[in-house]
Protein backbone atom coordinates (compact mmCIF):
# COMPACT_ATOMS: atom_id res chain seq x y z
CA UNK A 1 0.00 0.00 0.00
CA UNK A 2 3.17 2.07 0.51
CA UNK A 3 2.50 4.96 -2.44
CA UNK A 4 6.36 5.13 -4.63
CA UNK A 5 6.88 8.34 -6.34
CA UNK A 6 7.15 6.28 -9.70
CA UNK A 7 8.50 8.13 -12.91
CA UNK A 8 8.90 5.02 -15.14
CA UNK A 9 11.13 1.79 -14.91
CA UNK A 10 13.68 2.34 -17.40
CA UNK A 11 17.53 3.19 -15.38
CA UNK A 12 15.31 4.05 -12.70
CA UNK A 13 17.29 7.79 -11.22
CA UNK A 14 14.15 8.80 -9.54
CA UNK A 15 14.52 8.63 -5.59
CA UNK A 16 11.65 6.56 -4.42
CA UNK A 17 9.77 8.05 -1.80
CA UNK A 18 7.70 7.03 0.84
CA UNK A 19 4.16 8.12 1.31
CA UNK A 20 1.98 7.68 4.71
CA UNK A 21 -1.06 5.57 3.81
CA UNK A 22 -3.00 6.92 6.29
CA UNK A 23 -2.68 10.60 5.14
CA UNK A 24 -0.57 10.06 1.50
CA UNK A 25 1.94 12.84 2.51
CA UNK A 26 5.68 11.91 3.33
CA UNK A 27 5.44 10.47 6.66
CA UNK A 28 7.80 13.37 8.28
CA UNK A 29 5.20 15.35 7.71
CA UNK A 30 2.59 13.66 9.12
CA UNK A 31 2.78 15.29 12.52
CA UNK A 32 1.01 18.24 10.35
CA UNK A 33 -2.05 16.14 8.72
CA UNK A 34 -4.26 15.97 11.56
CA UNK A 35 -4.37 11.81 11.68
CA UNK A 36 -0.65 11.92 13.39
CA UNK A 37 -1.35 8.80 15.42
CA UNK A 38 -2.94 6.95 12.71
CA UNK A 39 -0.18 7.73 10.31
CA UNK A 40 2.83 6.87 13.64
CA UNK A 41 1.00 3.11 13.90
CA UNK A 42 1.02 3.08 9.94
CA UNK A 43 4.58 3.83 9.52
CA UNK A 44 5.42 1.42 12.70
CA UNK A 45 3.84 -1.15 10.70
CA UNK A 46 5.11 -1.09 7.49
CA UNK A 47 8.43 1.04 7.48
CA UNK A 48 9.80 0.23 10.61
CA UNK A 49 12.94 1.86 9.40
CA UNK A 50 11.83 4.78 8.95
CA UNK A 51 9.56 4.69 11.82
CA UNK A 52 12.29 4.45 14.40
CA UNK A 53 14.77 7.29 12.35
CA UNK A 54 11.75 9.95 13.05
CA UNK A 55 10.61 8.63 16.16
CA UNK A 56 14.18 8.78 17.48
CA UNK A 57 14.24 12.40 16.29
CA UNK A 58 11.30 13.41 18.28
CA UNK A 59 8.92 14.08 14.96
CA UNK A 60 6.47 11.99 16.10
CA UNK A 61 6.60 13.36 19.90
CA UNK A 62 4.81 16.25 19.33
CA UNK A 63 1.52 14.16 19.34
CA UNK A 64 1.78 12.45 22.35
CA UNK A 65 2.98 15.50 24.22
CA UNK A 66 -0.75 16.94 23.79
CA UNK A 67 -1.50 14.46 26.49
CA UNK A 68 1.38 14.59 28.49
CA UNK A 69 2.88 17.50 28.39
CA UNK A 70 5.69 17.02 30.61
CA UNK A 71 7.09 14.13 30.00
CA UNK A 72 8.30 15.01 26.63
CA UNK A 73 9.66 18.01 27.30
CA UNK A 74 12.80 17.80 26.08
CA UNK A 75 11.85 16.16 22.52
CA UNK A 76 9.03 18.59 21.99
CA UNK A 77 11.85 20.99 22.95
CA UNK A 78 14.70 19.89 20.77
CA UNK A 79 12.40 19.90 18.32
CA UNK A 80 11.06 23.67 18.37
CA UNK A 81 14.20 25.76 19.75
CA UNK A 82 14.47 27.96 17.90
CA UNK A 83 10.58 29.37 18.42
CA UNK A 84 9.32 31.62 21.17
CA UNK A 85 7.57 29.56 24.01
CA UNK A 86 4.51 31.23 23.01
CA UNK A 87 4.34 30.46 19.39
CA UNK A 88 5.43 26.73 20.58
CA UNK A 89 2.06 26.75 22.58
CA UNK A 90 -0.01 28.04 19.66
CA UNK A 91 1.39 25.42 17.40
CA UNK A 92 0.54 22.74 19.83
CA UNK A 93 -3.34 23.93 20.72
CA UNK A 94 -3.58 24.21 16.63
CA UNK A 95 -2.13 20.87 16.01
CA UNK A 96 -4.37 19.22 18.94
CA UNK A 97 -7.29 21.43 17.12
CA UNK A 98 -6.53 20.41 13.84
CA UNK A 99 -6.34 16.44 14.95
CA UNK A 100 -9.73 16.90 16.70
CA UNK A 101 -11.25 17.51 13.68
CA UNK A 102 -10.03 14.99 11.88
CA UNK A 103 -11.13 12.69 14.47
CA UNK A 104 -14.47 14.36 14.34
CA UNK A 105 -14.98 13.80 10.72
CA UNK A 106 -13.56 10.34 10.89
CA UNK A 107 -15.90 9.49 13.38
CA UNK A 108 -19.15 11.25 11.36
CA UNK A 109 -17.56 9.22 8.34
CA UNK A 110 -18.17 6.03 10.49
CA UNK A 111 -21.28 6.84 11.38
CA UNK A 112 -23.04 7.90 8.50
CA UNK A 113 -21.63 4.39 6.81
CA UNK A 114 -23.08 2.39 9.23
CA UNK A 115 -26.13 4.06 8.98
CA UNK A 116 -26.21 3.81 5.27
CA UNK A 117 -27.79 0.95 3.49
CA UNK A 118 -26.41 0.23 -0.28
CA UNK A 119 -29.44 -0.81 -1.74
CA UNK A 120 -30.28 -2.91 -4.63
CA UNK A 121 -33.60 -2.62 -6.47
CA UNK A 122 -35.55 -4.79 -8.82
CA UNK A 123 -37.39 -2.86 -10.98
CA UNK A 124 -40.14 -4.07 -13.15
CA UNK A 125 -39.55 -2.77 -16.49
CA UNK A 126 -42.15 -4.85 -18.62
CA UNK A 127 -44.14 -7.48 -16.93
CA UNK A 128 -41.41 -10.05 -16.92
CA UNK A 129 -38.31 -7.77 -17.73
CA UNK A 130 -36.45 -6.30 -14.87
CA UNK A 131 -33.92 -3.81 -14.57
CA UNK A 132 -31.30 -3.79 -11.45
CA UNK A 133 -30.77 -0.37 -9.77
CA UNK A 134 -28.31 -0.27 -7.28
CA UNK A 135 -28.21 3.21 -4.83
CA UNK A 136 -25.79 4.13 -2.70
CA UNK A 137 -22.40 3.00 -3.00
CA UNK A 138 -20.45 6.01 -3.47
CA UNK A 139 -21.17 6.65 0.47
CA UNK A 140 -18.69 3.47 0.87
CA UNK A 141 -16.03 5.63 -1.52
CA UNK A 142 -16.71 3.08 -4.86
CA UNK A 143 -17.11 5.32 -7.88
CA UNK A 144 -20.11 5.08 -9.76
CA UNK A 145 -18.72 4.85 -12.82
CA UNK A 146 -16.24 2.49 -12.95
CA UNK A 147 -18.24 -0.04 -11.02
CA UNK A 148 -20.96 0.39 -13.70
CA UNK A 149 -18.49 -0.60 -16.80
CA UNK A 150 -17.70 -3.70 -14.09
CA UNK A 151 -20.90 -4.70 -13.36
CA UNK A 152 -21.47 -4.78 -17.10
CA UNK A 153 -18.28 -6.82 -18.26
CA UNK A 154 -19.43 -9.22 -15.26
CA UNK A 155 -22.76 -9.96 -15.92
CA UNK A 156 -22.35 -9.36 -19.98
CA UNK A 157 -25.68 -6.77 -19.94
CA UNK A 158 -26.34 -2.92 -20.20
CA UNK A 159 -24.74 -0.87 -17.17
CA UNK A 160 -24.82 2.42 -16.93
CA UNK A 161 -25.06 5.27 -14.64
CA UNK A 162 -28.03 7.42 -14.47
CA UNK A 163 -29.30 10.56 -12.28
CA UNK A 164 -32.53 9.39 -10.25
CA UNK A 165 -35.34 12.12 -10.35
CA UNK A 166 -33.96 12.95 -6.65
CA UNK A 167 -30.70 14.09 -8.35
CA UNK A 168 -28.34 11.29 -7.22
CA UNK A 169 -26.20 9.00 -9.11
CA UNK A 170 -27.72 5.40 -9.15
CA UNK A 171 -26.46 2.24 -11.40
CA UNK A 172 -28.95 0.86 -13.42
CA UNK A 173 -28.32 -3.06 -14.67
CA UNK A 174 -30.15 -4.46 -17.45
CA UNK A 175 -31.53 -7.22 -16.08
CA UNK A 176 -32.80 -9.46 -12.73
CA UNK A 177 -29.28 -9.77 -11.14
CA UNK A 178 -29.56 -8.49 -7.25
CA UNK A 179 -28.41 -11.77 -6.23
CA UNK A 180 -25.42 -11.62 -8.62
CA UNK A 181 -24.31 -8.77 -7.66
CA UNK A 182 -24.72 -8.61 -4.06
CA UNK A 183 -22.30 -11.67 -4.57
CA UNK A 184 -20.29 -9.79 -6.85
CA UNK A 185 -19.96 -7.05 -4.31
CA UNK A 186 -18.94 -8.91 -1.01
CA UNK A 187 -16.48 -10.66 -3.04
CA UNK A 188 -14.62 -7.68 -4.70
CA UNK A 189 -15.62 -5.33 -2.69
CA UNK A 190 -16.17 -6.88 0.47
CA UNK A 191 -13.89 -5.01 2.65
CA UNK A 192 -14.76 -1.78 2.29
CA UNK A 193 -19.13 -2.93 2.01
CA UNK A 194 -20.35 -4.81 4.87
CA UNK A 195 -22.98 -7.52 4.23
CA UNK A 196 -25.17 -6.03 6.73
CA UNK A 197 -25.52 -2.81 4.64
CA UNK A 198 -26.73 -4.44 1.41
CA UNK A 199 -30.38 -4.30 1.23
CA UNK A 200 -32.06 -6.22 -1.37
CA UNK A 201 -35.26 -4.78 -2.48
CA UNK A 202 -38.20 -6.25 -4.47
CA UNK A 203 -40.15 -3.69 -6.22
CA UNK A 204 -42.45 -5.35 -7.77
CA UNK A 205 -45.66 -2.93 -8.63
CA UNK A 206 -44.02 0.16 -9.07
CA UNK A 207 -44.75 2.02 -12.67
CA UNK A 208 -49.36 1.54 -12.47
CA UNK A 209 -49.57 0.79 -16.52
CA UNK A 210 -46.75 0.96 -18.83
CA UNK A 211 -48.69 1.08 -22.11
CA UNK A 212 -50.10 -1.57 -23.23
CA UNK A 213 -48.02 -4.21 -21.47
CA UNK A 214 -49.72 -8.15 -22.96
CA UNK B 1 -4.37 27.52 -5.80
CA UNK B 2 -5.94 24.17 -5.17
CA UNK B 3 -6.95 24.10 -1.92
CA UNK B 4 -10.44 22.61 -2.65
CA UNK B 5 -10.49 18.80 -3.47
CA UNK B 6 -10.69 18.34 -7.42
CA UNK B 7 -13.35 16.31 -8.99
CA UNK B 8 -12.31 13.33 -11.38
CA UNK B 9 -12.55 14.61 -14.36
CA UNK B 10 -12.55 14.13 -18.09
CA UNK B 11 -9.21 13.20 -19.25
CA UNK B 12 -7.66 13.60 -22.74
CA UNK B 13 -4.81 12.28 -24.78
CA UNK B 14 -2.21 15.05 -25.77
CA UNK B 15 -0.95 15.46 -29.70
CA UNK B 16 2.23 13.76 -30.11
CA UNK B 17 2.78 17.30 -31.62
CA UNK B 18 2.01 19.17 -28.56
CA UNK B 19 3.53 16.61 -26.68
CA UNK B 20 7.24 17.65 -27.87
CA UNK B 21 6.31 21.04 -27.55
CA UNK B 22 5.76 20.88 -23.77
CA UNK B 23 8.62 18.84 -23.56
CA UNK B 24 10.72 21.14 -24.88
CA UNK B 25 9.38 23.62 -22.81
CA UNK B 26 9.70 21.80 -19.45
CA UNK B 27 13.24 21.41 -20.31
CA UNK B 28 13.44 25.42 -21.44
CA UNK B 29 11.87 26.43 -18.18
CA UNK B 30 14.13 23.35 -15.81
CA UNK B 31 17.29 22.60 -17.37
CA UNK B 32 17.56 20.63 -14.28
CA UNK B 33 15.54 18.37 -15.65
CA UNK B 34 17.61 17.38 -18.27
CA UNK B 35 19.01 14.20 -17.50
CA UNK B 36 16.54 13.04 -16.50
CA UNK B 37 14.18 13.72 -19.11
CA UNK B 38 13.96 10.43 -20.71
CA UNK B 39 12.52 8.69 -17.27
CA UNK B 40 9.59 11.62 -16.94
CA UNK B 41 8.91 11.80 -20.19
CA UNK B 42 9.89 8.69 -22.65
CA UNK B 43 9.48 9.76 -26.29
CA UNK B 44 7.33 6.38 -26.53
CA UNK B 45 4.86 7.12 -23.95
CA UNK B 46 1.73 9.42 -24.40
CA UNK B 47 0.71 12.17 -22.23
CA UNK B 48 -2.45 12.83 -21.01
CA UNK B 49 -4.13 16.48 -20.24
CA UNK B 50 -6.33 16.47 -17.05
CA UNK B 51 -8.80 19.43 -16.61
CA UNK B 52 -8.52 21.19 -13.28
CA UNK B 53 -9.93 23.96 -11.64
CA UNK B 54 -8.83 27.84 -12.33
CA UNK B 55 -8.18 26.38 -16.47
CA UNK B 56 -5.15 24.61 -15.58
CA UNK B 57 -4.30 21.15 -17.00
CA UNK B 58 -2.53 18.75 -15.48
CA UNK B 59 -0.10 16.49 -17.45
CA UNK B 60 -0.03 12.81 -16.49
CA UNK B 61 1.75 9.66 -17.76
CA UNK B 62 0.23 6.50 -17.19
CA UNK B 63 -1.86 8.02 -14.02
CA UNK B 64 1.67 9.35 -12.79
CA UNK B 65 1.20 12.93 -12.64
CA UNK B 66 4.20 15.32 -14.31
CA UNK B 67 3.19 19.12 -14.13
CA UNK B 68 0.26 21.50 -14.48
CA UNK B 69 0.47 24.69 -16.22
CA UNK B 70 -2.31 27.55 -16.20
CA UNK B 71 -2.37 29.42 -19.99
CA UNK B 72 1.23 29.41 -20.95
CA UNK B 73 2.31 30.22 -17.55
CA UNK B 74 5.56 28.01 -16.88
CA UNK B 75 4.54 24.39 -16.33
CA UNK B 76 4.94 23.56 -12.66
CA UNK B 77 6.08 20.17 -11.58
CA UNK B 78 3.84 18.11 -9.51
CA UNK B 79 5.26 17.55 -6.23
CA UNK B 80 5.74 13.81 -6.58
CA UNK B 81 8.34 14.38 -9.52
CA UNK B 82 9.83 17.15 -6.89
CA UNK B 83 10.32 14.14 -4.44
CA UNK B 84 11.36 11.97 -7.31
CA UNK B 85 14.06 14.26 -8.92
CA UNK B 86 14.93 17.04 -5.75
CA UNK B 87 17.71 18.17 -7.61
CA UNK B 88 15.73 19.66 -10.72
CA UNK B 89 14.27 22.94 -8.92
CA UNK B 90 16.31 26.00 -7.10
CA UNK B 91 14.86 25.51 -3.58
CA UNK B 92 14.33 27.68 -0.90
CA UNK B 93 13.62 26.51 3.04
CA UNK B 94 11.05 27.93 5.29
CA UNK B 95 11.47 27.55 9.39
CA UNK B 96 9.53 25.13 11.30
CA UNK B 97 6.70 27.27 12.63
CA UNK B 98 5.67 27.97 8.75
CA UNK B 99 5.33 24.71 8.21
CA UNK B 100 1.89 24.35 9.49
CA UNK B 101 0.76 27.37 8.03
CA UNK B 102 1.99 26.23 4.43
CA UNK B 103 0.33 22.35 4.85
CA UNK B 104 -3.12 24.48 5.58
CA UNK B 105 -2.71 26.45 2.38
CA UNK B 106 -1.53 29.89 3.70
CA UNK B 107 0.20 32.17 0.98
CA UNK B 108 4.45 32.43 1.99
CA UNK B 109 5.18 35.37 3.53
CA UNK B 110 9.08 36.53 4.46
CA UNK B 111 9.99 35.90 7.66
CA UNK B 112 9.24 32.24 7.41
CA UNK B 113 12.46 32.78 4.82
CA UNK B 114 14.36 35.36 6.38
CA UNK B 115 14.40 33.83 9.87
CA UNK B 116 17.41 31.85 10.71
CA UNK B 117 15.39 28.37 9.85
CA UNK B 118 15.20 29.64 6.58
CA UNK B 119 17.40 29.22 3.81
CA UNK B 120 17.58 31.73 0.36
CA UNK B 121 19.95 31.48 -2.06
CA UNK B 122 22.72 33.67 -1.93
CA UNK B 123 23.34 37.12 -4.01
CA UNK B 124 25.79 34.94 -6.54
CA UNK B 125 22.20 32.25 -7.10
CA UNK B 126 19.90 34.77 -6.33
CA UNK B 127 16.27 33.99 -8.06
CA UNK B 128 14.06 36.64 -9.99
CA UNK B 129 10.42 36.95 -9.15
CA UNK B 130 8.26 34.84 -11.27
CA UNK B 131 11.37 31.63 -11.21
CA UNK B 132 8.98 28.66 -9.91
CA UNK B 133 11.09 27.39 -6.80
CA UNK B 134 10.57 24.15 -4.56
CA UNK B 135 9.97 25.17 -0.97
CA UNK B 136 11.62 22.74 1.82
CA UNK B 137 11.12 22.89 5.34
CA UNK B 138 13.51 22.83 8.45
CA UNK B 139 14.26 19.35 9.45
CA UNK B 140 12.91 17.63 6.94
CA UNK B 141 13.75 16.18 4.03
CA UNK B 142 11.27 16.57 1.63
CA UNK B 143 9.49 19.78 -0.40
CA UNK B 144 6.85 20.58 0.90
CA UNK B 145 5.61 23.45 -1.60
CA UNK B 146 5.89 24.81 -4.98
CA UNK B 147 5.18 27.85 -6.62
CA UNK B 148 6.43 30.94 -8.37
CA UNK B 149 7.91 33.48 -6.83
CA UNK B 150 5.75 36.76 -6.14
CA UNK B 151 9.33 38.56 -5.68
CA UNK B 152 13.54 38.17 -6.01
CA UNK B 153 15.36 36.25 -3.54
CA UNK B 154 17.21 39.78 -2.70
CA UNK B 155 14.27 41.74 -2.59
CA UNK B 156 12.50 39.32 0.28
CA UNK B 157 16.15 39.34 2.12
CA UNK B 158 16.37 43.18 1.80
CA UNK B 159 12.80 43.91 2.89
CA UNK B 160 11.89 40.61 4.93
CA UNK B 161 7.97 41.70 4.74
CA UNK B 162 5.59 40.67 2.48
CA UNK B 163 3.43 37.76 0.45
CA UNK B 164 6.24 35.24 -1.63
CA UNK B 165 4.68 32.54 -3.11
CA UNK B 166 0.55 33.08 -3.28
CA UNK B 167 -0.11 30.36 -5.49
CA UNK B 168 1.72 27.12 -4.94
CA UNK B 169 0.82 23.40 -5.04
CA UNK B 170 1.45 22.17 -1.10
CA UNK B 171 1.56 19.10 0.26
CA UNK B 172 -2.30 17.42 1.07
CA UNK B 173 -3.63 20.32 -1.28
CA UNK B 174 -6.28 19.30 -3.66
CA UNK B 175 -4.08 18.07 -6.34
CA UNK B 176 -1.93 16.23 -3.86
CA UNK B 177 -5.10 13.88 -3.21
CA UNK B 178 -6.36 13.84 -6.62
CA UNK B 179 -6.87 10.08 -7.77
CA UNK B 180 -5.84 9.21 -11.52
CA UNK B 181 -6.52 5.75 -11.65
Amino acid sequence: MAEVADSGPIESQARRVVYCGVCTLPPEYCEFGGTAKKCEEWLKANHEDLWSRLHSEGMNERLTSNSRPTDLKDALNANLSELSVSVQERAAKDAAKKEAKAAQTEARDAERKAASKIQIKRVERNKRKYVTVIIGLEIFGLENKKLAKELGKKMATGSSVTRSPAGTEEITVQGDVSEDVKEWLLENYGSKVPEANIELIEDKKKKKAEGPAV
Amino acid sequence: MFKKDIPPTNRSKVKSSAARALRQKLLDTYPGFEPYIEEIMPKKASLEAVKLPERATLYTIDSNPLFFQRFDDPPVPHLRLIHAFPSALPTVQIDRGAIRFVLSGATLMAPGLTSPGGRLPDAEHALEAGQVVAVKAEGKEEVCLVGALKVGTEEIKSKGKGVVIDEGHYLGDGLWKLHLD
